[in-house]
């Protein structure tokens, strides 16, 4: 009988030996390494042993009965030092067996990131039953866990430990949860269910250190803060074990390397399992672990097969956290989506096409159809007689496409019209015809259809048209983009009244019809979502315009212009010999005055950007904002400083609203001006806001314009002292914030408002004012950071500099 | 095409999400995108219209708005979308492990 000696009870040797047990239980005497004192169990269930809901044994593939009945000479709880392939013998630590045929399938290790503090008693990887018992031991109620890495294994654990009464905390390096196997509106969700356990999650949060004296007490941030922990879980991935291989001179890349009969570089040595490479991949999950088990167990017997690869799928295996994800869900030009929300349900559900065949799908919520969908893809099979309904599964296929009106008609009275609210058809008919409604706006005040999600507004305006019949007038709505059905008004509301803190939540509530939005809708969530949670929202730098992100304005060449802050466009000699000095340093091909008493400095190249801040802030100065939809300039007269004619001290009143007002976002440009009198020399009534001194104080002119349209400012009101009127354009500017949609300047949000509205609620009502001007107070107080100098200190640093490229070539 | 040599310019996470930067091979400016769901492509970094450095545009789904007439650019084509026509040249990436490895010829490089 020939000798096969298999290193690693894992399963994938454990279904190898199956397979070949079967086919030839006597062509081969077995001797089996494995590292772990135990054989072959269901590594795949050591979550529900983590959270008590099964025990070890339920969890065993083979137990000794097994491995006696199939003759296998068991050598658990002993490592194998070598591999001599020359003389083929495997070198165990209790003594050598020689081998005609080698099988490694020696698995994988963990991955520990390399921070202080790693090797602390406390800190647990997850990957054997080891591990996990550690884990049970450390889980006492109240106490704290803190699990690095929020993918399918960290997750898992996090639910394990907190199921057990622990304290959890996930930090993970990603902005969503699970990126892999997840888009960004699936991830989202998976958080707030993960929170609603009580777990916490903290994105974009890299680990700096595990701290404690003797043992685990905490772990640092990046950002600085320290997290306590009894127990820390590292779980952020797992590379191919290939010590042992590598050692007897195999061919290992990240894997080791195999041929589609699994034979590695020697020929009677194969390899199977999460440690092997094939076609540059690697592999973590079981299914085509099995599939390559076939293949060894052929191989072995001298029978014909070959591996390939399959699509897989993934299911987080976390009770009440339903998601399933399966092959490719990346957009692309020849691709379409199909994507259906249910808010309320918190159910996302994605089906990429590729012409006529589903290439991917992602869900969330209700994963019923994983399954049937995931066959779609794995048959590559032609779709295109059921697209139509093939987002609600397979239950709806057969029925036959409706004009939609003509749908809604049918509908009885009875039928539902807004899941969120509880609205049926009939209740909508007879608030139109009874209250002789006849707008959208007037349905959802009446009877709340669409007013919470918003999502079923087509539906309730189609009762609406198919109600009122030719006396409808259809509709003045003008949705935000194609991604949506929803206005930006609408979609503003929600942000507010149901706390959306970021685009996927907004995306994920709102119903958006895309999975990651477009170029018009994502600044303006962006916009709306650092207005409305200061301090909380952390700006998206990819959703915003490249103006915006690098902090320059970009030129038709590629080069961008940098406009440094002058305060009431006052200047010093010191400040313009620094300027002067430092276009020269730089070559500055062009220097000129803009419109807004700045001197803008044109042509500089991206990578050069951050040095010639770097001297503009040595030099006292900071970023003009030239580019931003936010606070420009502060453009000012001499005023009674020095002027004859001046009423009031026009400079300084420039210099302190342009402090008071430096950077905030605004959903457009805005321009201010103040003139020290009447003779309006700083042109302030063309200006999105305008003081006008006087003798007896100062007039407040709002909605000026001087671009495209012409539009002179209209006077909002009168003011006595410099103080009210920082108050009063502080306010002013916090309604234009709150109000206007994204890219509306001042004086079309005012045309669509209305003056009266706007002078209610600054002139007449104090107390809005007021609230209005602690608001802009408190957005304020994160808005102003100078962005340069967070560049010059290494922000972003990779926005400014091309890559190098690395030298050597790699020609094949 | 006989000319397969690959350059290997970096890690796929050197690109931001949703994000490009620009590498110089050949004398040639070359735009890397990576989109939101880790693909990597690479166009000239010159949008057809009037030749806008499309690695500083808004990156959505599988395509890139030029930052100064916002035509929408065809990330896997290079192909300008919707009503404008026009294209901009595309480059062979490879991913190997996290390295990404770009192919670029040499016969068109003289021409600029």
């Amino acid at each position: 009988m020939k000798k096969l000696v298999v290193i690693g009870a894992g399963m994938a040797s454990g279904r190898a030996l199956e397979h070949l047990f079967e086919a030839d239980a006597s062509a081969y005497e077995v001797t089996l390494f494995n590292a772990e004192p135990r054989g072959n169990y269901n590594r795949i269930m050591l979550s529900p042993v983590l959270s008590g809901e099964k025990s070890y044994e339920e969890i065993v593939t083979h137990d000794d009965a097994w491995y006696a009945a199939n003759g296998v000479n068991c050598r658990f709880g002993e490592r194998v030092t070598a591999i001599d392939t020359a003389r083929k013998v495997v070198v165990g630590e209790k003594g050598e067996v020689a081998y005609d045929k080698l099988l490694i399938a020696t698995g994988s290790a963990p991955f520990i990131i390399p921070v202080p503090g790693k090797d602390l008693p406390g800190v647990v990887a997850y990957r054997d039953l080891e591990d996990t018992n550690a884990m049970i031991d450390a889980a006492k109620p109240g106490a704290r866990a803190v699990v690095i890495g929020g993918g399918l294994l960290g997750l898992e654990a996090a639910a394990g430990l907190r199921l057990r009464g622990m304290e959890v905390t996930v930090v993970h390096l990603m902005g969503h949860l699970m990126e892999r196997q997840l888009d960004e509106a699936a991830g989202y969700l998976l958080r707030k269910d993960l929170e609603k356990r009580g777990i916490s999650i903290l994105l974009n949060a890299s680990t700096k250190a595990i701290v404690g004296s003797g043992k685990v007490e905490g772990v640092e941030l990046a950002d600085g803060t320290t997290i306590p922990a009894d127990i820390v879980v590292m779980a952020v991935g797992i590379r191919p074990e290939t010590t042992v291989a590598k050692a007897a001179g195999l061919t290992v890349n990240r894997g080791i390397v195999v041929t589609p009969q699994m034979v590695t570089s020697d020929p009677d040595v194969l390899a199977l399992g999460e440690c092997v490479e094939f076609q540059g991949q690697l592999f973590g999950l079981v299914a085509p672990l099995y599939d390559q088990a076939k293949v060894v167990a052929a191989t072995l017997l001298g029978k014909e097969a070959a591996f390939t690869p399959k699509e897989l799928s993934t299911k987080l295996k976390v009770t009440g956290c339903d998601l399933f994800s399966a092959g490719d869900f990346a957009e692309g030009d020849n691709r379409e989506d199909i994507v259906l929300r249910d808010p309320s349900r918190g159910v996302y559900r994605r089906v990429v096409l590729e012409g006529d065949r589903v290439v991917g799908a992602v869900m969330y919520g209700d994963t019923a159809e994983g399954s049937w969908f995931f066959d779609l893809i794995r048959d590559k099979a032609d779709v295109s007689a059921m697209r139509d309904t093939l987002i609600f599964g397979q239950a709806y296929q057969g029925g036959s496409p409706l004009d939609p009106m003509a749908a809604v008609a049918a509908l009885p009275d009875e039928a539902e019209i807004c899941g969120c609210n509880g609205v049926c058809k009939g209740t909508i008919v007879k608030a139109v015809t009874e209250k002789g409604l006849t707008s959208l706006e007037e349905v959802r005040a009446v009877t709340k259809a669409s007013a919470s999600c918003g999502q079923c507004t087509s539906k309730v305006e189609q009762v609406l048209a198919v109600t009122l019949g030719d006396a409808f007038t259809g509709p003045a709505r003008k949705t935000m983009c194609k991604c949506t059905d929803l206005t930006h008004g609408e979609v503003r509301d929600f942000i507010r009244s149901k706390e959306l803190k970021s685009i996927p939540a907004v995306m994920q509530e709102l119903g958006w019809k895309t999975s990651c939005g477009c170029a018009t809708c994502r600044p303006a969530l962006n916009y709306y979502l650092v207005c409305d949670w200061p301090g909380e929202y952390e700006d998206d730098n990819r959703s915003r315009f490249v103006n915006e992100r690098l902090h320059a304005n970009i030129q038709k060449d590629g080069t961008f212009s940098v406009v440094p802050r002058m305060w009431g466009g006052l200047t010093t000699p010191a400040e313009l010999r620094a300027i002067a000095d430092i276009a020269d340093k730089h070559r500055v091909p062009t220097v000129k005055m803009t419109g807004g008493q700045r001197i803008d400095l044109l042509g500089i190249k991206k990578e050069n950007l951050t040095a010639i801040w770097t001297d503009l802030n040595d030099a006292g100065m900071i970023s003009g904002a030239a580019y931003a939809k936010g606070l420009r300039t502060v453009k000012t007269c001499v005023g009674k400083e020095w002027c004859r004619f001046g009423t009031q001290y026009s400079m300084q009143l420039g210099v302190d609203l342009e402090k008071l007002m430096w950077g905030s976002w605004t959903p457009a440009k805005v321009k201010l001006a103040v003139s020290g009198c009447p003779r309006n020399c700083s042109e302030a009534t063309v200006k999105d806001i305008g003081i006008i001194c006087v003798d007896s104080g100062f007039d407040i002119h709002i909605s000026g314009a001087a671009g495209l349209h012409v539009r002179a400012t209209d006077l909002l009101g009168h003011v006595e002292t410099e103080a009210e009127v920082l108050e009063y354009c502080g306010a002013v500017l916090q309604m234009y914030r709150e109000g206007a949609w994204y890219l509306e300047r001042i004086y079309k949000w005012q045309e669509r408002v209305g003056l009266e509205t706007i002078r209610a609620a600054i002139m007449d009502d104090a107390e809005s004012r007021k609230a209005l001007w602690k608001r802009f107070l408190l957005s304020q107080s994160f808005a102003q950071v100078d962005p340069w100098r967070e560049r010059v200190e290494g922000l972003e640093s990779y926005e400014f500099n091309p890559i190098t490229i690395v030298p050597a070539l790699a020609a094949e | 095409m006989s000319d397969t040599t690959w350059f290997v310019i970096g890690s796929v996470d050197d690109i931001p999400r949703r994000g490009a930067r620009t590498v110089r091979i050949r004398g040639r400016e070359i735009a890397v995108f990576r989109t939101a769901d880790d693909h990597v492509f690479a166009l000239e970094n010159r949008c057809p219209h009037k030749g806008g450095p499309l690695a500083d545009g808004i990156v959505h789904g599988r395509k890139v708005a030029c930052p100064l007439h916002n035509w929408v650019i065809d990330l896997e084509s290079g192909r300008a979308t919707g009503a404008d026509h026009g294209c901009a040249e595309e480059f062979a990436v490879k991913i190997e492990g996290e390295q990404i490895r770009l192919s670029v010829p040499e016969a068109r490089a003289a021409a600029e």
